[in-house]
């Protein structure tokens, strides 16, 4: 009786350690940011309790007075997230069927970046992208490209591609999982049974979706004139139709019906994945804010860390810290809602 | 003469040999930084509305053969015609023909329905006209009411069903079937035997069947190609291939048969005399020998009678002497290891009609007199061993 009884408790003595820890240092401090958001003063002054006990003025009176670090949070986020599903979509994929023996290889160069701190790697690209960095030198003293005052670093285009850098890896891996779990002998089954290019259906499709790409990223970085940055007016429709143009040719001329029917379907767990796992961190950072943005360019990130380092005001961080992880937690149910991850999965119990 | 649906001339494709993770054929030891054949210059012909099975073990061709004529290889040399039409550069979106894949390769985030629609869908058939003749599908392969259902919700019997299904929707010229019925389990493949049989029957479409399993090929081909190392050694129908051999190799892959070496000697009528090492005379008939200059003569085990004393043999049947080694007792029929006059060993099946009560009716150590038609012996050269392996400098 007593064997059999430490017989069941073994998985949770398996579970204890990591359960600890998790209270320790998860809920503990969540606890503690709770009151902490819910409270008044200053780590100097002392931190009180307002008379009455769920007084929400450190929230609702952050929302109004940060919108603009929350507005440029979701954007640059949301514009990074799609930036590297974007590239890296065609990245895993081609590493995942045309890699052939290089695959290992390929993706050890995809996480390579990695070996290097993340502060050095922003770092040096504030020198790349600096105003005497190469990049300008090329682009605008050697070609002359763009006009003599045009600047980089500082704009809300910086702060979006370091943050397209940075969570590029977090992309690729989970798709290329997916992607590779693709049984091959599905597509010669699609092929097998008449699905051969994708013509019409890939030139629409490709040309619509290539559009309002264009047009996003084109309205999200020229976002700098909204929070009154002095960029560059937004060329919209040129753009669009660029854009149109480019995803109607990829559509129609790369995409297969058995691309569109099979392969994309059963990869998207791993679509689902990696943009949640790219758009977690992208919306939190502070550090390319930070590094290659301006003071307009702030993230709520960047907010949150002011106010906990700098003025060590705890409770206007935590109520910031909470709103953020809460429209997180929104925007991902909204997310699995509109993919059905119940489908995803082929219905399997 | 019936229509040639399929016809494949001088149809070669050999495999590089790298690590690109391809299928690979693996009968052949790669040449020295050579090729590796998989499929060696055939011509085949297959009929309209026929049942045609490769037939082989794994390695030899056939799988590959298969996937030219669905269009997922093409072949290094050679033409593949489908309905006269030259198809060898076809896509297999292009073809009119479907394949059941070896794992039936149903989508799994698709409902049975929709599998079973794929094929119309990608052919812009209207919608009403789907539904049609999905259901009427569904009908034939007997799993009406399955339609809302995912792959992972139906048995692996069910799954080899709707993968039918699936390829005979679209009506194709050519149904190819990549040993489907690999994964069953032995009843249900007994079963699901009859019932392809009995849809090809009903739909009349051309099947391609390749499977290594003799019984299987058997059992439901018009006509057979029993093939080796890329190349097929014998093509015929089922009978001809089990009674009159013509290889040693086809001789030994469809059921058990003994060969004995043996010079050939006089005419005798219809019949050839040869004679055995120990020069015992055996009379094969003369159509088997044409052409043959040194042969084995065979005979199937349950062709040969057994007997206690020569007396009881009938006249004009082939006889040999010997001495039973082992008897094993098998349920339906007895299995006898007889060795014969000159030490060749000679396997006998003796239907249990005669058995009695007590024992084998013959005894280890025991002589005794076999006898066989002469009608029911054949002949494959002697050389018949299978060709050299083939492989061919890069």
């Amino acid at each position: 009786m007593s064997l059999f009884r430490s017989r069941r408790a073994i998985p949770y003595l398996l579970m204890a350690p990591g359960l600890l820890w998790l209270f320790l240092f998860f809920v503990v401090p969540n606890v503690q940011m709770l009151l902490f958001s819910l409270s008044e003063g200053t780590l100097r002054t002392g931190f009180t309790t307002p008379p009455e006990v769920w007084d929400f003025e450190n929230y609702t009176g952050s929302l109004t007075k940060f919108s603009a670090n929350f507005s440029n949070s979701i954007v640059f986020g949301g514009l990074a997230t799609i930036l590297t599903f974007l590239i890296g979509y065609p990245l895993a994929y081609a590493i995942a069927f045309k890699g052939g023996r290089w695959k290992n290889l390929l993706l050890f160069l995809v996480i390579a970046p990695f070996f290097t701190s993340f502060l050095i790697r922003t770092i040096s690209w504030r020198i790349i992208l600096g105003n005497d960095g190469p990049f300008l030198t090329v682009v605008r003293d050697v070609l002359g490209l763009v006009p003599a005052n045009f600047s980089i670093i500082g704009t809300p285009l910086a702060v979006v591609g370091g943050l397209t850098y940075q969570f590029l890896p977090f992309m690729v891996l989970p798709l290329y999982v997916s992607i590779e779990k693709v049984d091959r002998r599905l597509i010669e089954a699609a092929q097998d049974l008449y699905a051969g290019p994708w013509r019409r259906g890939g030139l629409i499709a490709g040309a619509i979706s290539g559009g309002l790409v264009a047009i996003a990223l084109q309205v999200g970085l020229g976002y700098g004139s909204l929070i009154g940055e002095d960029a560059a007016p937004a060329a919209v429709l040129p753009l669009g139709v660029i854009g149109a143009v480019a995803g109607g040719l990829v559509g129609g001329l790369l995409i297969s019906q058995a691309f569109i029917r099979v392969t994309l379907p059963l990869s998207l767990p791993g679509v689902f994945a990696a943009s949640i796992l790219t758009f977690i961190p992208a919306i939190g950072d502070y550090v390319n804010a930070q590094l290659l943005g301006s003071p307009k360019t702030q993230m709520v990130g960047n907010v949150i860390q002011g106010r906990f380092l700098d003025q060590n005001d705890y409770p206007i961080a935590a109520a910031l810290a909470f709103l953020l992880m809460a429209g997180i937690l929104i925007a991902i149910a909204l997310y699995a809602k509109l993919l059905g991850t119940e489908e995803l999965t082929g219905g399997r119990a | 003469m019936p229509e040639v649906e399929v016809r494949l001339t001088q149809v070669y494709k050999a495999f590089g040999n790298d690590a690109t993770g391809r299928r690979v054929a693996k009968y052949v030891e790669p040449g020295e930084g050579g090729l590796i054949v998989a499929v060696d210059h055939i011509d085949l012909e297959v009929h309209d509305g026929e049942f045609f099975s490769l037939l082989g073990p794994s390695g030899c061709g056939k799988t590959t053969t298969l996937r030219m004529i669905g269009g997922f290889e093409q072949p290094t040399s050679g033409k593949i015609e489908l309905d006269g039409q030259d198809v060898t550069w076809l896509p297999p979106y292009k073809r009119n023909v479907n394949t059941v894949f070896q794992n039936y390769a149903l989508f799994p985030h698709l409902t049975i329905f929709d599998n079973v629609a794929f094929g119309l869908r990608r052919r812009r058939v209207p919608e009403s006209e789907v539904r049609q003749r999905v259901g009427e599908m569904l009908e034939l392969v007997e799993l009406p009411g399955y339609e809302h259902r995912k792959p992972a919700q139906i048995s692996g019997g069910q799954a080899q069903r709707v993968a039918l299904a699936r390829a005979l929707v679209n009506k194709p010229a050519v149904l190819l079937l990549d040993e489907p019925l690999g994964a069953l389990d032995l009843k249900l493949r007994k079963q699901m035997q009859i019932e392809l049989k009995r849809i090809q029957q009903e739909v009349g479409i051309t099947f391609i069947y390749v499977t290594h399993d003799q019984e299987e090929a058997m059992t439901m081909s018009d006509r057979i190609a029993v093939m080796n190392r890329g190349k097929y050694e014998q093509l015929g129908d089922p009978e001809t291939l089990y009674e009159r051999p013509a290889t040693e190799y086809v001789a030994g892959f469809l059921g058990v048969s003994n060969l004995l070496p043996a010079t050939l000697g006089e005419r005798d009528g219809g019949y050839v005399v040869a004679r055995l090492a120990d020069g015992a005379a055996v009379r094969v008939p003369a159509a088997v020998v044409d052409g043959k200059s040194s042969i084995k003569i065979g005979v199937r085990p349950e062709k040969i009678r057994l007997h206690a004393d020569a007396a009881s043999i009938p006249d004009r049947m082939n006889r040999l002497q010997g001495r039973v080694i082992d008897a094993s007792y098998l349920g339906a029929s007895t299995s006898y290891l007889i060795e014969a006059g000159a030490g060749e060993r000679i396997t006998v099946f003796e239907q249990n009609v005669e058995r009695t009560s007590h024992g084998s009716l013959h005894r280890p150590g025991e002589d005794v007199h076999l006898s066989w038609s002469p009608d029911h012996t054949f002949a494959v050269g002697k050389d018949g061993s299978p060709p050299a392996p083939v492989s061919v400098a890069a």
